[in-house]
């Protein structure tokens, strides 16, 4: 345990420190909503009809932007050897690696989230209800990241790479994220069926992917 | 089953078979494009009925194609299989294919029955995530050098692939009912005459062949292509070791 929490603070101090990757995503995160109104035209009824929608597509792509740094930069120094030869087995490294990506990368575009949303004119209920469900389904969003950093592992234009493989698998993220916002506001029949999936399949991603990733890793350290 | 597992006897025996299966595949899709044609129109689809001897063993095929490369995929991580990486890369660019026919020919029924050529339906949508993981799939192989990593890294990715697509499938469904529960046209109502039905029948089995056709034949190539490399790289060994002594 102290192994596994060491490495995720280690991981926060790295991601802190130098600040500049959580910087590209945020910055990148407040571009492609500042961008979409600009191609749509300024018309406030749309904006705020596909607002949540956009914030969901927007966090994918900008937390796809940085999943490339879970593991590439320990591969680069050979952290990531010595940590594989540790006592920590790879499952939780990669549990630990996707862990610190979420805490330090999606839960901040997460917090991001509300503010962006007073550019597409949300309505003031949409604000909690956003906010909840990106927490409920961003841990899935890094650890399938951290899965496609992990497939990834040491490939030239790997970034690339990542979002082809990776954005199909957050298809049903998207789709109960989006619907989970839009049935807690719904006048005619509110429901938190959408959300309860949306957790079922966070907390499944959470628990399964690592496996996947762990082996990922074996494949690729050699 | 043992036996198969040398690429040898799976040369010598896929050789004998080829044939048959390529003979067998065209006679069956020749008997099959007849009876399509020489069929009855459907009441209210008219001739366009047609495209669906083509579009549902497609679609079938792209499915099976996955199911085939996801079991080859545990051959490879669970028993280092020599040919289950050999079967999974050939049966990607198929199945590849025939997702992509799928959609063409889904899309071009589409045009003068829903009278647009991309409409959000559950079926189209799920099956244009399975051609994006095909994609995925062919790329990540692409983008390794060296091949045994490669095969073993497609292997987990297919896999994860395999788990994906019954809740992409559920999730998609659920999307499209809550989006837009009316409009889309629904086959349970009615089940199929069987003046169309077996022509469906026989262009599916033709459609198989073909596919297990195609498929032997790239794993063939592939085993080829293998052995050639590998006879390029021992000429090379034989050189460095005849500048050595």
């Amino acid at each position: 345990m102290s192994a596994f929490l060491a490495l995720v603070s280690r991981d926060l101090r790295i991601a802190f420190k130098d600040g500049g990757a959580i910087g590209i995503a945020l910055g990148f995160y407040l571009v492609v909503v500042a961008i979409v109104p600009i191609g749509l035209g300024p018309d406030l009824n749309l904006l705020s009809r596909i607002g949540p929608g956009l914030l969901w597509v927007a966090l994918l792509l900008s937390a796809l932007l940085s999943v490339d740094r879970i593991f590439h930069n320990d591969l680069e120094d050979g952290t990531l050897e010595v940590i594989a030869l540790g006592p920590l087995p790879l499952e939780l490294v990669a549990t630990a690696k996707a862990l610190a990506h979420w805490l330090s990368t999606a839960l901040p575009l997460v917090l991001l989230a509300p503010i962006l949303g007073l550019l597409l004119n949300l309505e003031a209920g949409a604000y909690p209800a956003i906010v909840l469900t990106m927490l409920i389904g961003s841990p899935a969003v890094s650890f399938l990241g951290a899965l496609g950093a992990a497939l990834t592992l040491g490939l030239r234009r790997g970034g690339l790479l990542v979002a082809l493989l990776i954005l199909p698998l957050y298809v049903p993220i998207l789709i109960f994220g989006v619907a989970s916002v839009d049935r807690m506001l719904s006048a005619l029949e509110p429901s938190s069926q959408p959300l309860l999936i949306l957790a079922a399949l966070a907390i499944a991603t959470v628990v399964l992917v690592p496996l996947a990733a762990a082996q990922a890793l074996r494949v690729n350290l050699g | 089953m043992y036996s198969l597992a040398n690429p040898q006897r799976f040369m010598s025996l896929s050789g004998r078979v080829l044939p048959f299966v390529a003979i067998l595949a065209v006679i069956t899709l020749a008997v099959g494009l007849y009876m399509a044609f020489s069929a009855p129109p459907d009441f209210r689809q008219g001739e366009t009925v047609r495209i669906m001897y083509i579009h549902v063993p497609s679609a079938w095929l792209a499915m099976m194609a996955y199911m085939m490369i996801a079991i080859a995929g545990l051959g490879v991580l669970i028993w280092r299989h020599p040919l289950a990486d050999v079967a999974a890369k050939a049966a990607a660019p198929l199945g590849a294919a025939f997702t992509f026919l799928a959609l063409v020919t889904g899309s071009l029924w589409g045009k003068p029955m829903w009278g647009t050529y991309w409409q959000w339906d559950a079926r189209m949508t799920s099956m244009l995530v399975l051609l994006f993981l095909y994609l995925g799939l062919m790329a990540l192989r692409s983008a390794m050098e060296d091949a045994s990593r490669a095969s073993r890294v497609t292997a987990i990715l297919a896999l994860v692939g395999a788990i994906n697509i019954p809740i992409i499938k559920f999730s998609v469904d659920w999307w499209e009912t809550l989006h837009q529960p009316a409009s889309v046209f629904r086959m349970s109502g009615s089940t199929i005459h069987p003046d169309l039905l077996w022509p469906l029948m026989v262009m599916a089995v033709g459609f198989t062949l073909l596919f297990f056709a195609l498929h032997l034949a790239a794993m063939r190539n592939e085993i080829m292509r293998r052995r050639a490399i590998g006879l390029q790289l021992r000429r090379v060994d034989n050189a460095a070791a005849a500048l050595a002594t």
